[in-house]
């Protein structure tokens, strides 16, 4: 077994790119809310000097229209599925578990708790989670926000409400400027703030909760490289997703496994798997 | 979805544009008004552009370097690499019986293969200055107008089949202008294949991805 590759919530339509959502070990669809909704207007999108704003405003067919129409399909194309799901209290989480549960072609549901790009629910992550394991027995992933000043006490939290593992980070609140008329960019202002500025504050998330919580985490946040997702995997990932990398090179996923593999290797580890961790180990100096 | 390490063959000055020209390698050049993805030197993300000439075994893309992308696409020698890909979306529908090629600016980039492949249709191409109008000379049959009189001005009364591509103001005023015309729009896109959602445009009262469903829109279905 090694380290599966996923997608980043978000960065990857399988219906629109099978052979893409085929590259993966797992494929994590869009955030899928309760009603259907037409996300956020545009500009959505900005580059900056070393990441990429998005605001897409959980646009999508909500869960009704979703397990009737794009499900049968994805579970056809896509190795093995998980169903992000979101919204805006904590009956949304509910709602959307209750509609998934039992269904035996979705492996995992991704509870996106942290959107930066909609109005957050009133209740806590714990709370949300608490509502969503209330609803179903589907392993559920909670997906933090990195803009918090303790994430190894979220990640107590929502363990300790239900959650069977943990996918860090989401993007990161930021704002982009344009160069001559000094407004925001994007329509609504703010975005969620990806790629490789992203990495080392993943980096300290995965680590602080890897040594907080004993269940599996997806590392993710900035990957581009076989590199990036070693170094996540030696903080305590056991699966690293590929995000915003995915938009300049589709063929991501299976570059990553490969320089994973190959650079895991040439530090003598038999597989990724096994280095699982060693930058929890103490320091010997 | 093609993506292939293309090799640079030459990078050409048209007037206060570059014409960046691309060894093919294993890359269709594809219908009209379909576009590629171009990694830019340095920069998180690639640009999209539509191809422009398509000579044997090269593709040929028409920017002007105003961001930081398109500068360090503008100054990329030959024998440099990049990697693209495509040809993405849908580009537009040739089976048209009297076509009229419209362009603004740097919207003229998909008419000169455009052009090529319809056999030299009529064309009428709006600049803003004289230099700008020098890339006028790739677009065969081309009458040229420039600013402050409008493409709009000097349309036809029966324009026939417009096939057309510009600033967002020109394809509104002909989207009111001519139901039926095909108009290649723009908008800012991350990745080219759908997975971004970044690049919507409003259709039929809801936003819909501009690199699935487009990038050319027939006037009649846009609905905006």
């Amino acid at each position: 077994m090694s380290i599966p590759i996923l997608n980043a919530s978000g960065c990857l339509d399988a219906l629109a790119a099978p052979d893409v959502a085929h590259s993966l070990d797992v494929f994590v669809t869009k955030t899928i809310t309760p009603l259907r909704r037409e996300g956020n207007p545009p500009t959505r999108i900005a580059e900056t000097d070393h990441g990429m704003l998005n605001s897409i405003g959980l646009q999508g067919p909500g869960i009704d229209a979703f397990a009737a129409d794009h499900l049968p399909r994805l579970a056809e194309i896509v190795p093995q599925l998980w169903v992000s799901v979101g919204g805006f209290s904590a009956a949304d989480f509910t709602l959307c578990c209750e509609r998934l549960d039992g269904d035996e072609r979705v492996a995992a549901i991704e509870l996106n708790l942290s959107c930066p790009n909609v109005e957050e629910a009133p209740e806590t992550a714990a709370q949300l989670v608490a509502a969503a394991r209330s609803a179903t027995g589907t392993p559920l992933y909670a997906k933090l926000s990195p803009a918090q000043w303790d994430i190894a006490e979220a990640a107590r939290a929502v363990v300790d409400a239900g959650a069977d593992g943990l996918s860090l980070v989401n993007t990161i609140r930021g704002l982009a400027l344009d160069p001559v008329t000094l407004r925001p960019i994007l329509a609504r202002g703010v975005g969620g703030y990806s790629g490789p500025a992203l990495r080392p504050i993943a980096l300290a998330c995965v680590h602080a909760c890897a040594s907080a919580v004993d269940v599996p985490i997806v590392g993710m946040g900035g990957v581009s490289t076989g590199r990036d997702a070693l170094e996540l995997v030696a903080v305590g990932a056991s699966a690293v997703a590929v995000g915003t990398a995915l938009f300049s090179d589709p063929g991501a996923p299976g570059r990553v496994r490969a320089e994973l593999a190959a650079e895991a290797a040439a530090r003598g580890f038999g597989t990724p798997r096994d280095l699982r961790g060693v930058a929890q180990a103490e320091k010997s100096l | 979805m093609r993506r292939e390490l293309l090799q640079v063959a030459g990078n050409e000055i048209v007037g206060p544009y570059v014409l960046l020209r691309l060894d093919r390698g294993g890359l269709e050049p594809g219908v009209p008004g379909q576009f590629f993805m171009l990694e830019a030197p340095g920069r998180l993300l690639p640009r999209a552009f539509s191809l422009c000439v398509a000579p044997p075994d090269e593709l040929g893309f028409l920017f002007e370097p105003v961001g930081p992308g398109t500068r360090a696409l503008a100054t990329l020698e030959a024998g440099d690499a990049i990697h693209v890909t495509g040809p993405l979306g849908n580009g537009f529908d040739l089976d048209v019986e009297r076509p009229l090629l419209v362009g603004g600016g740097i919207g003229i980039a998909p008419l000169p293969y455009l052009s090529e492949r319809l056999g030299g249709p009529p064309a009428l191409l709006g600049f803003r200055s004289a230099h700008h109008a020098e890339a006028a000379s790739l677009v065969p049959n081309a009458e040229v107008v420039l600013e402050p009189t409008l493409v709009t001005d000097a349309l036809p009364g029966e324009p026939g089949d417009v096939l057309a591509c510009g600033p967002e103001p020109m394809l509104d005023a002909l989207e009111a202008l001519v139901p039926g015309a095909q108009l290649a729009r723009e908008a800012p896109m991350a990745c080219g294949y759908g997975a971004c959602y970044g690049c919507v445009v409003q259709r039929n009262g809801g936003y819909v991805r501009l690199c699935l469903e487009g990038p050319v829109l027939t006037a009649t279905d846009a609905h905006r």
